[in-house]
């Protein structure tokens, strides 16, 4: 891909509906980062959703509805920052599917080849490095089911982590077995949703890390949620933000 | 089970309430993804042979009348006789039919998804022949009085314990033990005697060669050679699916299959059979039957995306890789194929109007798709499923009946808020403010059963840009 070659001087950023709406403070972390990083962040006005919920749901007509708005706000051939493997995989694998039919589907997919998860374009594009101000501290990694199977962007996401010299990052068990988010899957099967998340969090107890990072929104609320909900000490936060916290000067 | 009325929520929730059960299974599963793992240590390698097992299974599918139609010129040509089965009853019938014209009594069988498809058994039980089922597994549950809940495993459900008492209790004249060894021998000796009184073996295909006119049969336990060369009769079950077209295409699709499946590199025993005994021969059966099964696969085959779901090669290791499956077991499916591959296959033989909630259990996490050995982008095929079950206009059968007017309505005002950002804007403020004090019914109340209430930020994203300077074009 092109922007392999050269590091742009403009991104966008997608900010997500779940950030948008629910933890906004991750959303600016990740701008802050790839200001930091060196980029030029666009933050288009209007967007909203990528369309996912539908697209999973049996309703491909809403989800374009939807999906066809976002791609109309992102008209530069800037490359598209998303903090979420799942909303990043959503748009980047996904839209060339659903819209497989439609008469301008090379113009979606060239949309779609713009598209990269945070870390992905942090490490992989940015070649951004990170110096730890934070205080010793031992995390463990969840790896949300799109970032690892559709985005492939896991190792991404660990090397920074790993750049962190007082951040030890502990092993978790099925590290990349799904948290039984699945958007519109936790409430329409609550009960394997709830058998799920319920495991992850076992998991994450067992590790003895004060917190659980993960890169997307999705799984985070879904974890402490039940975390909070079951009264478990289980701390989460997403990679943008406890990145952010630990290498700015305030 | 299928006597019984399928209720998939119930199901869900007695499987979960098993402890036992999920014991069982994560121990299980887990083994055989490691296993799985140790032995496909090369992921370029691994990639490879996916993508060439996945090309051959395509092509087949490409070319399945022909393959079809060679694989019945070249069997009967060795002397296998071809039957076809459009329906399951046409299939039971073909059985049976062979089975009373030589006065066949006693039966002994080898593990074969397709007769579970058939309720072969139950079938023949009704017609006074009482099939043993010899491999191991399924000898349990028949003694159990259960159907398989695993494809490759089918009671992976049991433990030990649960074995031991079930032998004791049914096999006369055997004292408890849970030692695997000892339990082995207790059913050997119980099957010996059959494979040796056993007028007809029926056994399973894993995979047929139309070039040559071989089945090929894999297993561990020589129970499917002994049901397959000592009974005078042999009679193989296969799909329509299953076939290929050359030799040579065999070894990348068995090395596959054995290693998703189960974790080695090759089975105890990997049976050809090509005729039946041959003047001079000292072993064979006199008879070799096939019967073709489509039983609704010429309808899947039709469609140009939910075919692939006809690669299968019936590996199993999708469902040892779902998180729901490994959670649930495979009871709660219903139907005979559970787990990722069920949520596909079940709905479109079937219906959709038959499943009821199935093709929603799956967080879509894409932990099939990435083992399957085939490529069946199984994911891709249960949203199509879930489309076709909203919409009138699908062509998987039963296509709309999941429909209803208020989730449809919901939808579209979803779609309507999301692609007008003043409404957006409108329902997020609105959220913020609101949010906390929704009552928990409906979908928030399935989250809140063990979760809290998701908190609205005091401002949005939008917000908090605009305030901090961040460019907006």
């Amino acid at each position: 891909m092109s922007y392999n070659q050269n590091k742009p001087d403009t991104v966008y950023f997608f900010g997500t509906c779940l950030v948008e709406g629910l933890y906004p403070e991750v959303g600016m972390a990740a701008i802050k980062l790839l200001s930091k990083a060196g980029v030029r962040v666009v933050f288009p006005r209007g967007q909203t959703c990528c369309g996912q919920p539908a697209y999973n749901s049996g309703f491909p007509e809403e989800a374009k509805k939807v999906a066809r708005h976002q791609i109309s706000l992102f008209p530069e051939d800037h490359p598209i920052v998303v903090p979420s493997g799942s909303c990043a995989g959503m748009m980047k694998v996904h839209y060339p599917i659903l819209f497989a039919e439609e008469p301008d589907q090379s113009e979606i997919a060239a949309f779609s080849e713009r598209i990269f998860e945070l870390s992905e374009f942090l490490v992989r594009i940015m070649e951004f490095r990170l110096a730890d101000l934070g205080d010793p501290v031992s995390v463990t990694w969840h790896s949300s089911c799109h970032a690892a199977r559709e985005m492939k962007v896991i190792e991404d996401s660990k090397s920074l982590l790993r750049q962190l010299h007082n951040v030890s990052l502990v092993d978790l068990e099925n590290e990349q077995q799904c948290c039984g988010f699945g958007g519109t899957f936790s409430v329409k099967q609550p009960d394997i949703s709830a058998a799920m998340v319920r495991d992850k969090l076992e998991a994450i107890e067992k590790t003895g890390a004060s917190e659980v990072i993960s890169g997307d929104c999705g799984c985070l609320l879904n974890i402490s949620g039940a975390a909070e909900y079951l009264k478990s000490s289980v701390k989460c936060r997403h990679l943008a933000e406890f990145i952010w916290e630990r290498t700015h000067e305030s | 089970m299928s006597h019984k009325p399928f209720n998939f929520r119930k199901n869900v929730r007695e499987a979960l309430d098993n402890k036992q059960l999920r014991g069982n299974l994560r121990f299980a599963m887990e083994t055989m993804i490691r296993n799985r793992k140790n032995l496909f240590n090369d992921p370029e390698r691994l990639e490879h042979l996916r993508e060439t097992s996945s090309a051959i299974r395509s092509k087949s599918l490409a070319l399945l009348p022909r393959l079809l139609e060679k694989l019945e010129q070249n069997c009967h040509q060795n002397g296998i006789k071809v039957h076809w089965a459009e329906t399951v009853d046409q299939g039971n019938r073909i059985v049976l039919d062979i089975l009373n014209s030589r006065n066949v009594k006693r039966v002994v069988k080898g593990k074969s998804m397709v007769s579970e498809e058939m309720h072969l058994n139950r079938f023949l039980e009704k017609n006074g022949i009482k099939p043993l089922e010899s491999d191991l597994g399924e000898y349990i549950i028949q003694l159990a009085g259960e159907k398989p809940s695993h494809i490759i495993v089918p009671a992976i459900h049991k433990n030990k314990k649960e074995i031991a008492e079930l032998f004791h209790k049914h096999i006369p004249d055997t004292p408890y033990t849970e030692k695997v060894e000892e339990l082995n021998a207790i059913a050997r000796k119980v099957l010996r005697k059959h494979f040796y009184e056993a007028e007809a073996g029926i056994s399973g295909v894993n995979m047929a060669v139309a070039e040559t006119g071989t089945l090929c049969l894999v297993e561990n336990e020589g129970n499917g050679r002994m049901c397959t060369t000592l009974p005078q009769i042999h009679i193989a079950l296969m799909g329509i699916e299953k076939v290929v077209e050359k030799l040579e295409e065999v070894p990348p699709l068995l090395e596959l299959l054995t290693g998703s499946a189960t974790g080695q590199r090759m089975t105890t025993y990997f049976n050809f059979i090509t005729s039946p005994r041959k003047p001079g021969e000292k072993d064979g059966p006199s008879e070799v039957h096939l019967v073709l099964l489509d039983n609704g696969r010429s309808t899947i085959m039709a469609d140009k995306q939910l075919y692939e779901t006809l690669k299968c090669i019936r590996c199993g290791t999708c469902l040892n890789h779902c998180p729901v499956y490994t959670r649930i077991g495979g009871h709660a499916y219903g139907y005979v194929y559970p787990g990722p591959i069920g949520t596909i296959l079940t709905p479109q033989m079937e219906g959709v109007d038959k499943t009821q909630s199935l093709p929603d259990a799956s967080s879509l996490c894409n932990a099939c798709a990435e083992v399957c050995p085939v490529k069946i982008p199984i994911p891709d095929l249960i949203r199509r499923i879930r489309n076709d079950s909203k919409s009138s206009s699908g062509k998987t059968k039963g296509s709309g009946s999941g429909r209803s007017l208020m989730e449809s309505a919901v939808w579209k005002g979803w779609a309507l808020m999301n692609s007008k950002p003043e409404l957006n804007r409108l329902g997020m403020k609105a959220g913020s403010l609101f949010g906390q004090y929704l009552p928990k019914t409906g979908p928030l109340g399935k989250w809140c059963n063990i979760r809290s209430m998701p908190v609205p930020a005091k401002k949005t994203l939008h917000m908090m840009a605009d305030e901090e300077g961040v460019d907006r074009d």
